[in-house]
């Protein structure tokens, strides 16, 4: 990670998605789908990071818990840019994942028969 | 990465959005063929949201990209369809409409994750646009089903002979439908959802 960020000594890291989204286009984490649920974790800014304004927006935005293709719609980036914004968020205890969802897993059942009963009351 | 905070938060009363409780995420993704319907099944039975990904194009480009230059790889944003259904209980439905071109697999390897299921949408007069879809489910295991849009003009098709000439499983369910109309994008819904509920029912047993 700390690789792919510019750094400066006194400023810490500066995140710059366009930048760093380049050599990283890869899932890097594969716990964050696009229905992952996102929270701010309300945690101060470190000191040494600085955040650009499309980090901040995203903080703003995960106040609330809101899913990942959400976020990304709300953002109005494209989904990759916005993935690396949460991943630098994430690394710095800045926001978390608050249901990671199981890799390959069907929703269980009891919120199977919720979606059935929801879609019948349209 | 440290999955301290990730584990606790979930047992947190964070939300207040939806009179407490965190929302519940659950996905359907609408596959199919160009210009089947994804789009308008889409939109007649959810709020349509902007969302915009990236294809890779690197790949494809003949070598002409330096992938080791300041512009790095060379990227396009596809536009997805992207709808939001809102139920009670703080639970969400959310569906991704998804190109059924073979070069867009990679935006399905990631929504096939944790979906509910895939609903396949068939016309009937091109069924072999439906193949690739067809074929990725299967092979990944992903609950499915063929949904078969019925346009103006095309000849009524007995489902029987679209069952064999699809080459579907006895298990796969299989509907006439209107996506235009939002009761039958609905009944189509309904239809993927009890569909993987007595999968997991069979499974129990
Ligand atoms: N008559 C009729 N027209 C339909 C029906 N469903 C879709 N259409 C029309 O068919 C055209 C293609 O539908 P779309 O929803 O854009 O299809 P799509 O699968 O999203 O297409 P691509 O994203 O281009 O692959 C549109 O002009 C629709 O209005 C239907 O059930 N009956
Ligand atoms: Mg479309």
């Amino acid at each position: 990670m700390s690789d792919d960020r510019w750094l400066d000594e006194d400023a810490g890291p500066i995140f710059r998605p366009y930048t760093v989204t380049r050599g990283r286009t890869r899932l890097r984490d594969d716990s964050l789908n696009l229905i992952s649920l996102l929270e701010a974790t309300g945690l101060p800014v470190p000191r040494r990071t600085r955040l650009d304004p499309e980090h901040r927006r995203v903080l703003a935005v995960c106040a609330e818990p809101i899913t990942f293709a959400d976020l990304s719609s709300e953002i109005d980036l494209p989904v990759g840019v916005v993935r690396v914004i949460v991943d630098d968020l994430r690394e710095e205890n800045l926001l978390r994942v608050l249901r990671p969802t199981p890799t390959g897993d069907v929703p269980d059942e009891l919120v199977l028969r919720k979606l059935l009963h929801g879609l019948r009351a349209l | 990465m440290d999955y301290a905070h990730s584990d606790t938060a979930v047992h947190e009363p964070a939300a207040r959005r939806r009179g407490g409780g965190q929302p519940i995420a659950a996905k359907i993704l609408v596959a199919g063929g160009f210009g089947v319907g994804k789009t308008t099944m889409v939109g007649s039975i959810s709020e349509i949201r902007p969302l915009r990904t990236e294809e890779l194009l690197s790949d494809r480009s003949a070598g002409v990209d330096d992938t080791t230059g300041v512009s790095g790889k060379t990227s396009t944003t596809v536009a997805m369809d992207f709808g939001r259904i809102t139920m009670g209980d703080g639970l969400i439905l959310y569906l991704f409409g998804t190109p059924g071109q073979q070069r867009f697999w990679f935006m399905w390897d990631e929504l096939a994750l944790g979906a509910v299921g895939a609903v396949v949408l068939a016309d009937v007069r091109r069924l072999a646009d439906s193949f690739a879809a067809i074929d990725y489910f299967e092979d990944r295991g992903t609950p499915f089903m063929v949904a078969v849009n019925c346009f103006d003009g095309a000849e009524r098709k007995d489902p029987a002979d679209v069952r064999i000439a699809l080459d579907l499983d006895a298990d796969v369910p299989l509907v006439m439908c209107d996506v235009r109309s939002r009761d039958s994008a609905k009944e189509v819904l309904i239809s993927m959802v009890e569909h993987v509920l007595a999968r997991t029912a069979a499974a129990r047993r």
